[in-house]
């Protein structure tokens, strides 16, 4: 016969002569919060949803892509109308294009964050590497685009071949999650325009973005392996 | 600018009608729309059963305006075989995704979690609101196939390609329906997806002060679990269906093989996989089991701690044996295709996970059990359904340990024991964890108590009515009938006809009772007697808010909690009870049954 005895929560606030609480003390992220259970004041302590979000969303479009993956090698598994194809090769200017807009991220990342931290940085605009990075973004989507052509040009449809039924469904799906990170990225530079950014919008933002850099290396080499 | 360290956005308080109440970005509006969308969809599924158990215990009855529902499907009032199986298919998708997932997890979960773990809103609302109407554009789309020219698809819920791929050479509604049936499961996914999102970030971050893990209530135990299942196996589900649909409209070979002939018609398609489709599908089907009733097992734990008045044999061991079951829920999913020609020895591997989640679903069984015993039991309504939930899954998990064994279940697969099975151990206890979840929660949700008068009337007519429809289809099984058969007039299946029309007065008694719950809930919606703000003198946050909730849960000030969640029986105590948010020093024994 166990016998638990539950005590109150230390809080300093209310007892200063107690000892300080640490996180995992039975109190969860919120007990570093004062007392009042004040919300605006426990924002600056409870980690941001924001980033937790982010690893959701990686978590399940991996799941997609996973599937998607497994889709294909059971698909490739048995078939005799398996037809390989070459992939058109601007798809590595492509990818040269994303993994840029990743580094132009990351240094308005760093100017955002020195701008934030009151640090002059002269004349220098922090939207103006978002602006680059919203520029490569495109630049990769009109890149896929004309991957798309290239294929077409060689008479590959989405039904020609499963082959290239897979290319399709795989840069499509990937352009579309893409889509959002721009979308992301847009609300971002309104937001740093307005004077209504927080660093943990960017923060997400950018671990989006970095994601869909890992994504299209991850697909790149699938499709060159398999197709 | 400032560096805050939060993605919150506060409320405000919406100020046109279709703000607060039409794309609300309140969690208890966004909740009560899923409970909405439910009940609505529940009262269809079940009126599509309604007409499918007429059917199959009078064949050839002529049910009267049936026409005016599809005048191909019912030429002169009476169902062609194909009608019969469009509404199975609608029954199946109906009641599996728009009230099993929906009314458990996305209803009751969206209006009480936030509030449960003390926090003033889901981090997203605006995911939220989205999530929902997602969702209920995915019904009206799977819904829109009912007008169709062929009605809607008859491959089943679980839509096995090739047949479901090819279109509308395999059956009425094979084209477009299936197109529709696809779209609004994709739809669905969406709507699941983005909902656990909010769940998830709920949980992990917005508690208040003092809500560890271990302190947070039962059922938010069971909604992150769902969520985190939701989120892998629904991300899953949503490409399956769009590679269907590819193979509809873009003339795609995902999953139709080469030299298929299907009505005498060679199909224009090479060297997809007939299994693929259902490998991608029980990766989802099988975690959609528990999708629906992991959250049923938290409400009716919740509700069974407030009702025994006194704690849960073991919090703990209920928590690691939900996240039991979740894990394995995605090991087992190949159980379903013992029968499809795959490797014997992934029969054996399948097999395996699947007798051994048995054992947390059993350790569940026993805490409630154990918990139940030699306590004083509080037996109001929400208590009954909650015991009656315990009840229908026992009897729903012990024929799962004939099914878990390859070499039975091939004499049992796609028999009615299999439907049997299926209905008590996920569709009816589900449905009773609703129920219990209603008569519990509707106070808080209301601000009015339920009639119980009538809700013990509806839980025993339903408790008798469930057990007498689907306890004899093992029976029907064990005889070797084969389910998906729209009747059973012929030869060896003749002399069963009898139980069937026991089963089918029986359905139809049972989902004529369900009235009574829609009496009880809109009319005590306007005139049942006004609820105080802890009615069933629960200790967990919902309780220590007001009746209703205001906007923001709390009323400006975030509760602190102080205990674990069911404190109940408390020695010394000024009650029998300690709230969460009581600052009172406690000495409990835990673990004195």
């Amino acid at each position: 016969m166990a016998t638990t005895v539950h005590e109150p929560p230390s809080i300093e606030t209310r007892d200063p002569s107690r000892p300080k609480i640490t996180s995992g003390n039975g109190g969860g992220w919120r007990n570093l919060a004062p007392e009042g259970g004040n919300l605006r004041s426990v924002q600056e302590y409870a980690p941001p949803p924001s980033s937790t979000a982010i690893w959701v969303l990686v978590a399940a479009i991996s799941m997609t892509f996973a599937a998607l993956t497994s889709a294909l090698i059971v698909r490739k598994g048995g078939a005799v109308d398996w037809r390989h194809f070459t992939l058109p090769s601007i798809l590595y200017l492509n990818t040269v294009v994303l993994l840029a807009s990743s580094i132009t991220l990351e240094l308005a990342r760093r100017r955002v964050a020195a701008f934030m931290g009151g640090l002059k940085l002269g004349a220098q605009n922090p939207a103006r590497w978002l602006d680059v990075t919203l520029a490569l973004g495109f630049l990769f989507l009109a890149g896929q685009y004309l991957a798309w052509r290239q294929l077409n040009a060689q008479g590959l449809y989405l039904a020609t071949n499963p082959s290239s039924s897979f290319f399709y469904v795989f840069t499509a799906a990937h352009a579309l999650h893409l889509l959002g990170g721009l979308a992301g990225l847009t609300r971002v530079i309104h937001k740093l325009n307005r004077h209504t950014l927080r660093r943990t919008t960017l923060d997400a933002t950018a671990r989006y973005w970095h994601f869909m850099d890992v994504l299209w290396i991850y697909l790149l080499v699938l499709l060159s392996m398999k197709l | 600018m400032h560096d805050t360290a939060h993605a919150h956005v506060a409320p405000h308080a919406p100020k046109t009608f279709i703000g607060k109440y039409i794309f609300s970005l309140d969690h208890k509006v966004i909740g009560k729309q899923y409970y909405g969308l439910a009940l609505v969809a529940v009262f269809v599924g079940m009126f599509l059963s309604w007409l499918m158990r007429i059917h199959l215990g009078y064949p050839n009855f002529a049910i009267p305006g049936l026409h005016l529902l599809s005048q191909n499907g019912a030429p002169g009032n009476v169902m062609t075989p194909e009608y019969y199986l469009q509404l199975m298919t609608m029954h199946g998708t109906i009641m599996v995704f728009f009230v099993l997932t929906t009314a458990p997890f996305a209803a009751f979960g969206n209006f009480f979690l936030p509030i449960q773990v003390g926090a003033e809103d889901m981090p997203f609302p605006h995911f939220n609101m989205m999530s929902f109407w997602v969702t209920f554009a995915g019904f009206l789309v799977l819904m829109a196939s009912f007008f169709t020219g062929d009605g809607p698809t008859l491959g089943g819920w679980t839509q096995y390609a090739p047949l479901s791929a090819i279109g509308s050479a395999t059956g009425p509604g094979q084209g477009l329906g299936v197109v529709l049936w696809a779209s609004s499961i994709a739809l669905f996914c969406v709507g699941q997806l983005l909902g656990s999102l909010n769940f998830i970030t709920t949980t992990l971050d917005m508690r208040t002060k003092g809500m560890s893990l271990w302190r947070m209530p039962m059922t938010v135990w069971g909604w992150f679990i769902t969520s985190v299942m939701g989120l892998t196996a629904f991300a899953v589900l949503m490409p399956a269906c769009i590679l269907l649909i590819l193979d509809h409209v873009a003339g795609t070979s995902f999953f139709i093989p080469s030299n298929l002939v299907v009505s005498d018609q060679l199909q224009p398609h090479s060297g997809g996989s007939t299994l693929l489709w259902q490998h991608l599908f029980w990766f989802f089907g099988h975690p959609e089991v528990y999708i629906a009733i992991v959250p049923g097992m938290g409400i009716v734990s919740h509700i069974l701690a407030t009702c025994i008045r006194r704690p849960l044999l073991s919090h703990r061991v209920l928590v690691y044996s939900m996240g039991a079951l979740a894990v394995l829920s995605y090991m087992v999913y190949g159980h379903h295709m013992f029968v499809s020609g795959m490797n014997p020895i992934s029969s054996i591997a399948f097999s395996f996970p699947t007798l051994v989640i048995t054992i947390p679903s059993t350790i569940i069984v026993l805490i409630w059990l154990g918990s139940l015993y030699g306590a004083r039991i509080r037996l109001n309504t929400p208590c009954l359904f909650s015991i009656g939930m315990i009840s229908t899954f026992i009897t729903g998990g012990v024929s799962g340990f004939f099914l878990a064994q390859p070499s039975l279940d091939i004499m049992l697969h796609a028999t009615y024991f299999v439907v049997g099975h299926f209905h008590f151990v996920m569709a009816v206890s589900a449905l009773f964890g609703i129920f219990a979840g209603t008569y519990f929660w509707f106070p808080k949700m209301y601000g009015r108590m339920m009639n119980e008068t009538l809700g013990k009337v509806h839980f025993w007519l339903t408790f008798v009515g469930v057990y007498c429809i689907f306890m004899p289809f093992h029976y029907l099984g064990l005889a070797a009938n084969v389910r998906r058969y729209q009747a059973f007039v012929d030869d060896y299946l003749q002399p069963l006809l009898p139980v069937h029309r026991f089963i089918t007065i029986a359905a139809l008694f049972t989902g004529a009772v369900q009235l009574i719950f829609l009496y009880n809930l809109i009319h005590s919606r306007f005139w049942g007697e006004p609820a105080s703000d802890n009615p069933w003198e629960g200790t967990s946050l919902e309780w220590s808010t007001a009746t209703p909730p205001p906007l923001d849960n709390f009323g400006g000030t975030l509760p602190v909690v102080y205990h674990d969640p069911y404190q109940y029986g408390i020695e010394g105590s000024t009650g029998d009870y300690v709230m969460q948010t009581s600052p009172e020093k406690i000495q409990t024994q835990h673990d004195e049954a």
